[in-house]
């Protein structure tokens, strides 16, 4: 009796879950940060580990590859539920590797000489059952959970390391990372922030309201200004929605004009993104890498005939290249563009990239 | 004499001070307030001003009082200025109290010992600012070098109180309201005007005008409330005023209309400067006027002299504005080529001008108009676009970096070319020919040569202006976030209008004389300045 209800309900969870990735990308859904986003779906993996039915590694692997691929499915610009269910993967793999006893470094690294000598290296099909697996991957998973719910803090504690007073910083659009960033520097420090608004949406006026309710001094400024503005600034900090794999960032629009304003002016640009946004894309995908949403906010439907005659675009997105950045600071410290691949190496298998 | 002469030592240094910072403008001043108590008896409300000017500056002027009686071309000259212009202001409450002593001829003799001391340190300080050609125009051979005679405009000194109290008497003396500024001014900008739309300057004034011709109190509303705006609509609805002006204008009895007419738009001047500060084109436009009107011979029968005034305007409008633009749209059309892709920002008149000649002569293009908040100029280009058929696809500035890869050439006006090369154009153009740069798209600007002006400037900061605040606000999903943001303390919102780019983003101008590169418009402004 409770097997088929605990089934049940993990399938209406799952479904639950589902429905709301599909709501949240449009914009018209209550719109979630990315770190809940990333909680949820870890939580739910931790779920399907404790209540399905699964006797060894591989079968795990491929019941979340498989709820992994419908969730991605579901809203494809969401890429925190991609990564979060490869970092499961990998939780896996590494479990069932210390089950086994073999050390983890001997798997992972795939040089060419390995795959000469041992023929089909990935033989290893984690057929075996182990016992303890489930309760060790269920740990493994709960750990991960504690590390996410800590990033915005410990992103923030470095807020002090790299703001000094009578600065002036520049943000698009609104992060929550960002804002406790900010925040935090703000209690000891006395800087001013400049917001640019970020149109059609506006999340910068948010930003402004919340970080000048906390004493800092703001201005929001259009987003046509911000050339204009730049050369009074010390330092732009910015947000983002993913880092991609070669360290470059799906950010939101706007931020490739602010990332070219601030390389004319040699004006150092700082990325806050915790470590769950750090995806193994590349952005080669035309198709699949920018989003749209309706454009009624740039063109409205007031406009009136001419609606008819005209193409208006509303990407979300836009791509940065790494070159433009000089600095990621997430929940592990702070590294250069030109890391990200051997983090990436660290935290996924590169089976996994493909789901 | 001897004893004035050693304590005036120190007293002088800070009075040659005071004469760089306020003695020119003061000496104007006091030339007009000299004049006009010659002519009529002098009017109490300024002498109780000047007593509290002199009270004010009684520790520095008592001394300086004791060598005025004698005319002051004894001194040596660089000694003069101090104490002619110290001795200008002291000598204003020393009238009142001397006036029975002093003689109309030793006031004469004054206001000649001060043009020559004026003569003097034109000569002596050559090339320091501040100086006022107030002795005669000065009319140097095109081959001297002209020196630095430009006053800083008073609407990039608003932080400077001195500033705006002149301002204020000035606007006073000529029956103007005085516009104050509104909400809180980011402190970058605290030295520029912020005015709200909701706050018409012609709040205080009475109706009709005495002092204003309604033809320009509608204009300056046009201007102040966003109805007419664009470099070239607003040049030519300021010529048009000018022209009902001089229609509607008699010579009073015994003047001269070369002289009464420019003493009369002054005050039309001042008015639409607080309205909305002048472009550099409006400003080329009256300077032309002026010089028109001052070189009226005086014989000239007042019909005669306005109809020639008319021509001359209609003559300034065809030439400069409607026969350049057909000349840029010409050299614009060779350079777009058949499956271009176009990238406008804004509504430039000019740039739709072209685009649409283009079409006309069967060039088959299709254009991306690029928008941004608040004003949103870009929908009026859209409409005017989409009239003559031409297809259109519509974005916001944020957007820009990913349309670009489509665009095949950027084509942008200007509201200002400055002397250093640098393109003064809406806030956004900068922004758009950077990153235009970046994906090696081919920047054109298109400007007219009346629209290019002697200023210099390198960035968007010192010379701009700053618009309504509260157009920032909007409301998004039911919520409007800075509603109240005036009455969080540490919130500033900011509307730049202006921005400059620099040169080495723009690959050519295209203007009524030729194409030439951003680095050629001093040589342009030279060229013109010997021609006129």
């Amino acid at each position: 009796m409770p097997g088929p209800d605990k089934e049940t309900d993990l399938t209406e969870r799952l479904a639950a879950f589902l429905s709301d990735l599909k709501r949240g990308g449009s914009g018209t859904g209550p719109l979630r940060s990315s770190a809940e986003t990333a909680r949820e779906t870890t939580a739910l993996l931790r779920r399907i580990t404790a209540q399905a039915r699964w006797s060894s590694a591989g079968d795990l692997m491929e019941i979340i590859r498989k709820e992994g691929r419908r969730m991605t499915a579901a809203q494809p610009s969401e890429t925190t539920v991609g990564n979060m269910i490869r970092r499961v993967l990998k939780i896996v793999r590494e479990e069932y590797a210390r089950s086994r006893g073999s050390s983890e470094e001997a798997d992972q690294q795939e040089s060419l000489h390995k795959m000469l000598t041992s023929g089909g290296l990935s033989e290893e099909n984690f057929r075996q059952h182990f016992a303890p697996l489930r309760a060790n991957v269920i740990e493994a998973i709960n750990e991960l959970l504690t590390e996410l719910e800590g990033t915005t803090d410990n992103i923030a504690m470095q807020a002090l390391e790299h703001i000094h007073s009578n600065e002036v910083i520049m943000t698009i659009g609104r992060s929550r990372t960002v804002e406790a960033f900010l925040k935090n520097a703000g209690r000891k420090r006395k800087f001013h922030v400049i917001v640019a608004e970020c149109a059609p949406f506006c999340q910068g006026h948010e930003m402004a309201t919340n970080l000048s309710k906390d004493g800092i001094e703001t201005t929001v400024i259009t987003d046509a200004a911000i050339f204009a503005v730049m050369s009074r600034v010390n330092k732009v900090i910015i947000g983002t929605q993913t880092v991609l794999a070669n360290g470059g960032l799906r950010a939101v629009n706007g931020t490739h004009t602010l990332a070219l304003a601030a390389k004319h002016h040699s004006t150092p640009l700082i990325v806050c993104a915790p470590m769950f946004k750090l995806s193994p894309q590349f952005p080669n995908e035309e198709d699949t890498f920018h989003k749209f949403v309706s454009p009624h906010e740039v063109l409205p439907f007031t406009e009136g005939e001419i609606l008819s005659k005209v193409n208006v675009h509303c990407p979300v997105f836009d791509y940065v290249p790494p070159e433009l950045i000089t600095l990621f600071i997430s929940n592990i410290g702070g590294h250069a563009p030109s890391y990200i691949y051997r983090l990436m190496s660290e935290l996924y298998h590169p089976e996994d990239h493909e789901l | 004499m001897a004893d004035s002469g050693v304590t005036d030592g120190p007293e002088k240094k800070e009075d040659i001070e005071r004469a760089k910072n306020e003695g020119k403008e003061l000496s104007k001043e006091e030339k007009q307030r000299l004049r006009k108590e010659k002519k009529q008896q002098k009017k109490s409300k300024e002498k109780k001003d000047e007593k509290e000017k002199e009270k004010e500056k009684k520790s520095g002027g008592s001394t300086a009082t004791a060598p005025q009686a004698q005319p002051s071309t004894q001194k040596a000259p660089p000694a003069v200025p101090a104490p002619v212009s110290n001795s200008v202001p002291a000598s204003e409450p020393a009238i009142p109290a001397d006036k029975p002593t002093k003689s109309k001829a030793e006031l004469k003799a004054e206001r000649r010992a001060r043009q020559e001391a004026e003569r003097a340190t034109k000569q002596t300080k050559k090339g320091e600012p501040g100086q006022q050609s107030a002795t005669g125009k000065p009319k140097a051979p095109p081959s001297e070098l002209q020196p630095v005679v430009k006053r800083l405009p008073e609407h990039v000194q608003v932080d400077d109180p001195d500033v705006l109290k002149k301002l204020a008497k000035k606007l006073e003396r000529q029956q103007i309201p005085l516009r104050s500024d509104y909400g809180y001014k980011v402190s970058l900008f605290s030295h520029l005007h912020q005015y709200s739309r909701k706050a018409p300057p012609t709040q205080q004034l009475s109706i009709p005008s005495t002092v204003i011709h309604p033809a320009i109190v509608r204009l300056g509303l046009q201007y102040s409330q966003g109805i007419v705006a664009g470099s070239n609509a607003r040049s030519v609805a300021l010529l048009h005023a000018f022209k009902q002006v001089i229609r509607d204008y008699t010579t009073p009895p015994n003047e001269e209309l070369s002289r009464d007419l420019v003493n009369k738009l002054k005050p039309y001047i001042s008015f639409l400067n607080q309205c909305r500060p002048l472009s550099a084109s409006m400003g080329n436009a009256i300077k032309y006027i002026k010089k028109e009107i001052s070189n009226i011979p005086s014989q000239c029968k007042e019909e005669e002299a306005k109809s020639k005034l008319l021509n001359n305007i209609e003559w300034y409008i065809n030439e400069k504005i409607i026969l350049a633009a057909k000349a840029i749209a010409v050299s614009s059309i060779e350079k777009i080529s058949d499956g271009d892709v176009i990238l406008v920002y804004g509504c430039s008149s000019l740039v739709n001008h072209i685009l649409c000649e283009a079409f006309d002569k069967q060039r088959k293009f299709r254009v991306i108009v690029v928008d941004s908040r608040p004003r949103l100029e870009g929908r009026e280009a859209l409409r005017r676009l989409v009239q003559k058929g031409i297809s259109c696809t519509y974005v916001l500035i944020s957007a820009v970096s990913y349309i670009l890869p489509e665009v095949s050439k950027v084509f942008l006006g200007a509201h200002a070319l400055l002397a250093n090369g640098y393109v003064m154009s809406r806030v956004g153009t900068s922004q758009i020919a950077l990153v235009a740069k970046a994906f090696n798209v081919p920047v054109l600007v298109c400007c007219e040569t009346y629209k290019f002006c002697e200023r210099v400037q390198t960035d968007s900061f010192v010379s701009n202006e700053l618009d309504d605040p509260d157009d920032l606000i909007v409301t998004r999903k039911g919520k409007t976030q800075l509603a109240s943001w005036q009455q969080v303390a540490s919130l500033g919102l900011l509307n730049l209008v202006y921005d400059v780019t620099p040169p080495d983003f723009v690959d050519l101008v295209i203007t009524d004389l030729g194409m030439i590169p951003c680095t050629s418009v001093p040589v342009v402004l030279r060229v013109k300045n010997v021609d006129q």
